[in-house]
């Protein structure tokens, strides 16, 4: 079970949080200007990389704040997490 | 049967402490400090209990959880199904049998163990509290640390030895004065009989405590995981290695160090490194005649030291099978050149090399490498930052090996590899020669280290035999993962006390509960809701007859339901008007305070999400309701779009589903119970119209009364403070009773909006649903502004006109019923050879009191167009013809419900 750094309640237990998948994939400004093929790729396709990724999580059973968070898809080390309108650290 | 305990010797048992114990239903007795298989193994019991497969006699093996032999059921104090007897402390009035290899589930009378889970937050946890486990303790807790040092066993100390030397001082005296200083510390904890399941990310580790009145289940999070966890010996395989007195030899010597036990008189010690010659000088120090000391090796300076003791060593020799009815009697070795000796001997104790228990590294990613000097895997230093491994798990103070693993012969059926799976090195041959590579797939086709001991004396055994048939170095390839848990685990221990139906998951009931329970209702599961099914009018009324006479009663008088449970959310700022606009298809700005409008969520994929209606409260508030299993994953999803996407929103939500009660009057009745209840609220039509809302008092009570419908009838939905929930529930059912008003529930509320041809998203509904399908268009606003899913109702997928679409089914017989999910085909179907399109399923299915008739709701593939045609249900009672109409069966103009 991760150990997951929730920006707002601290490192809390993976059991707490809801997952969110892939962060920064933003709400598109202009929907319906958008081709069927633009429109499908935001709807379905994610990246999938062996390594270093940022992710969405809430803190379901704590804070209900949605936060990103940058994790090692390969050791599941959770390098960094962050707040909502924060870029991810360099 | 002879008594096999020494006069002296024993450090770890209390000759004073007698203690009685039942195995197999006999009486035996043992001493304070031993485990049950020394226990046994001092009463000489020679045989515990049969193989698996081939019912072979199988005794005790070892000393500790790597045994694969002696399997027992402990009946008392505690019920295990399977255990080890080298892993069952000795306690008064134990009660235990022999189980040949599977265990058997807990009977009632068993009583499934009760168990407390328990969390801990240290700097240091210590896995393994044998030399190396207790010095890492002891320097973390002189370090400040708060330490956790647990061990299965229930001494510390681990199988150091009496006569071992610790930085100079005698074991037995360093390994007290570790514990001493533990027991000191403020922030230290020693657990015994306490086994690590497992190692999880994070420094997250789950250990099982048997040792106390209620077992306990830890999960510990610490900043540093330490595996101290020791080396298992591991055997060679020869003919009827698995005869009752054949033992590995470092567990013969903890018997003779620990508890007195001398496992046989006069022994053949069969070894490939230097701790078998110690073994057998050690147990020779206190008693035991040595036969032989076969060594596979070529002699040195350990070989030289037993024979200097008289020992007759035969170096380059090796066993090749045993003798004895059940137990050894007599041992068989070849030697270079032909040379073949038999030599009497009631014990023989085998040292093939150890295998660090590397399971909990490995486990959690830790590396490993093949290390030839000490033929074994060795963890190679990478794995999380977090995770260290010490002692002889890291290989440390492992003898060198020479290696050698199964005794050569032309049958190889009897050489047992894996002792609790009855496999044997000619089942590993076979599997190779079936052009197995791997030692997963072998595992799979010989099952090897599938059992209770996870292939602990086997794994790397088996690897051996695999590389060595192809051609490949000892370490090509490794044993497979040993998984966790560590040691078994029963589920009543891990699931603690969430059991039960408060425990396991909550119960929610409404404030009307209690009348409900109390007239006798029939309940439903509704998520974690209780919801009353049907009110049996009496004890011979069943649920069909219960549900016409409910819905009757709501077409024709009136009808009251407890529709508490609705989910009900709170939105309130300057900009929740916008922000409805964006998570409803429908426009929800333009509400005038004091309206309602029914509505649906999307998903971003364009599908149904979740229906209710939105009641505007004021300018910047609303209340909106969603179905009854939906209300978590509204708010969850409300509040994800307002956070993660919209945070420039100025709007609050929050969940208020259990500060309302609120009970529907249905019926066209209804607007006379409201009067007989007695109200403020001018519930003239044109005050007071559908889709509308009124505060007011009723009965006495603050209320929200709002228009809407879901029968289809006149109604009114009584919302009071949960407070006054059964309050308002026993007014309505007094102010109602003289006019016929009747209880009902949901099953009379499905018949009622099906008959309406209103959707419960979830049932007609499955994710993969569109309004469009279900012939709702109108609720999908047309102009330019976006809503979650818009963009998706134009994919190409989404526009097709051949998608499964909502339609209404007429059985043609009015009284066949199609049973729900019936799967729908063309007319003819039955005739036509397989395989016959399925043009789709139905969703809901009802005998209509009001229409005297069956009716269903189905989606059939472009069944809009086959509106007028004929279809057929494919049921297990034949085919059912039912005709295609739209979905609304009663009052199509929609009438009744204005009222």
């Amino acid at each position: 079970m991760l150990l997951i750094p929730c920006p707002w309640c601290g490192p809390r237990d993976e059991i707490e949080f809801r997952y969110g998948g892939q962060a920064h994939v933003g709400y598109p400004s202009d929907p319906d200007a958008m081709t069927d093929a633009e429109w499908a790729d935001y709807l379905f396709m994610r990246d999938n990389p062996k390594g270093d990724w940022s992710e969405r999580w809430m803190h379901a059973a704590g804070c209900r704040r949605w936060f990103n968070a940058v994790r090692s898809t390969v050791t599941h080390e959770i390098r960094s997490a962050y707040r909502i309108g924060e870029e991810p650290p360099p | 049967m002879t008594s096999r305990r020494r006069d002296a010797g024993g450090r770890g048992i209390d000759r004073e402490r007698r203690i009685g114990f039942t195995f197999g239903s006999r009486p035996y007795e043992g001493l304070h400090g031993d485990t049950l298989a020394s226990a046994l193994l001092a009463n000489g019991v020679d045989v515990v209990c049969a193989s698996p497969i081939l019912r072979r006699p199988r005794g005790v093996f070892s000393a500790g959880v790597e045994e694969p032999c002696a399997f027992v059921e402990v009946a008392a104090p505690r019920f295990e199904p399977i255990m080890p007897a080298t892993a069952v402390r000795l306690v008064d009035g134990l009660v235990a049998e022999g189980r040949p290899g599977v265990g058997r589930l807990p009977g009632d009378d068993d009583g499934a163990p009760a168990a407390d889970h328990r969390h801990l937050h240290v700097e240091t946890i210590v896995i393994g509290a044998g030399v190396a486990g207790l010095r890492v303790a002891v320097d973390a807790a002189r370090d400040g640390d708060r330490v956790l040092l647990v061990d299965e066993r229930h001494w510390i100390g681990g199988t150091a030895s009496g006569s071992d030397d610790v930085d100079g001082t005698a074991a037995p005296a360093w390994i007290a004065a570790a514990a001493a200083e533990l027991a000191a510390a403020p922030e230290a904890r020693v657990l015994t009989e306490a086994t690590a399941l497992g190692i999880y990310d994070d420094g997250y580790v789950v250990v099982y405590e048997r040792s106390v009145p209620v077992a306990r289940v830890w999960h510990v999070r610490a900043a540093r995981v330490v595996v101290a966890a020791g080396a298992h010996e591991r055997p060679i395989a020869f003919a009827d290695d698995d005869r009752p007195g054949v033992m590995l030899a470092s567990s013969a010597r903890l018997y003779a160090d620990r508890f007195g036990v001398l496992p046989g008189t006069r022994a053949v010690v069969f070894t490939t490194n230097h701790s078998g010659h110690d073994a057998a000088l050690a147990l020779a120090d206190v008693g035991l005649e040595l036969a032989a000391l076969i060594d596979v090796g070529g002699g040195g300076p350990a070989s030289d030291r037993a024979r200097a003791r008289g020992v007759d060593v035969r170096n380059g020799w090796a066993v090749t099978g045993t003798s004895g009815d059940p137990r050894v009697s007599a041992v068989h070795a070849a030697g270079p050149g032909g040379a073949a000796e038999t030599f009497d001997a009631d014990l023989l104790l085998v040292a093939g090399g150890w295998n660090p228990a590397v399971q909990l590294w490995r486990g959690i990613n830790g590396g490993l490498r093949y290390d030839d000097a000490r033929a074994c895997f060795l963890p190679d230093g990478t794995g999380p930052r977090w995770l260290e491994i010490v002692g002889a798990a890291a290989g440390e103070g492992l003898p060198t090996v020479a290696p050698f693993w199964f005794t050569p012969a032309e049958d190889l059926t009897r050489h047992f590899v894996d002792l609790q799976r009855d496999s044997t090195v000619a089942d590993v041959l076979d599997a190779v020669a079936r052009d197995l590579r791997s030692t997963e797939h072998v595992k799979r086709q010989t099952y090897i280290g599938t059992a209770i001991d996870q292939g602990r004396t086997s794994g790397v055994l088996t690897a051996a035999i695999v590389n060595q048939a192809w051609g490949a170095g000892p370490g090509a390839q490794g044993p497979t993962n040993a998984r966790p848990p560590y040691t078994p685990v029963p589920y009543s221990v891990l699931a603690g006390r969430d059991r039960g139906p408060t425990l396991l998951d909550p119960v929610r009931t409404t404030p009307i509960h209690p009348w409900h329970v109390e007239h006798g209702a029939a309940f439903e599961n509704v998520g974690q809701w209780k919801r009353p099914w049907y009110f049996p009018a009496n004890a011979s009324e069943d649920l069909q007859a219960a549900v016409a006479r409910e819905c009757l009663a709501v077409r024709q008088t009136a009808g009251a339901m407890d529709a508490s449970t609705l989910g009900k959310i709170e939105l309130v700022g300057p900009d929740v008007a916008t922000f409805l606009d964006r998570i409803y298809t429908n426009r929800m700005s333009s509400l005038a305070v004091g309206s309602i409008r029914y509505g649906f969520m999307l998903g971003l994929d364009g599908m149904v999400f979740d229906d209710g209606v939105a009641m505007r409260l004021a300018e910047d508030r609303y209340l909106i309701t969603t179905t009854t299993g939906g209300a978590a994953k509204v708010m969850d999803h409300v509040e994800e779009w307002l956070q993660t996407e919209w945070p420039d929103l100025r709007v609050y939500a929050t969940s208020v589903t259990e500060q309302w009660a609120t009970v529907a009057v249905n019926g066209p009745q209804a607007r006379a119970v409201l009067t007989a209840l007695g109200t403020d609220i001018d519930l003239d039509a044109a005050a007071f119209p559908f889709m509308t809302w009124r505060d007011g008092e009723v009965s006495g009570m603050t209320a929200r009364v709002a228009r809407v419908s879901f029968s289809g009838e006149l109604a009114y939905e009584i919302n009071v403070s949960g407070h006054h929930g059964l309050a308002m529930w026993e007014a309505v059912m007094a102010a109602g009773a003289p006019i016929g008003l009747a209880p009902y529930g949901t099953e009379a509320m499905h018949v009622l909006r099906a008959e309406k041809g209103y959707v419960i998203v979830g049932q007609d509904t499955d994710g993969t649903v569109t309004p469009h399908d279900l012939g709702m268009s109108w609720i999908v606003r047309k102009d330019e502004s976006d809503f979650i899913g818009k963009r998706s109702l134009r994919r190409p997928d989404t526009i097709r006109t051949d998608r499964k679409q909502l339609v209404g089914l007429l059985p043609a017989d009015r009284d066949r019923w199609i049973p729900e999910g019936a799967q729908l085909v063309s007319p003819g179907s039955a005739e036509a050879a397989p395989p016959v399109p399925m043009l789709g399923f139905v969703t809901s299915s009802y005998r209509s009191p009001i229409l005297g008739r069956t009716v269903a709701l189905a989606m059939v593939e472009g069944g809009h167009d086959r509106i007028g045609t004929t279809i057929v249900a494919a049921t297990t009672d034949g085919p059912i013809e039912a005709a295609v109409t739209t979905s609304v069966f009663y009052d199509p103009e929609g009438a009744r419900r204005e009222g």
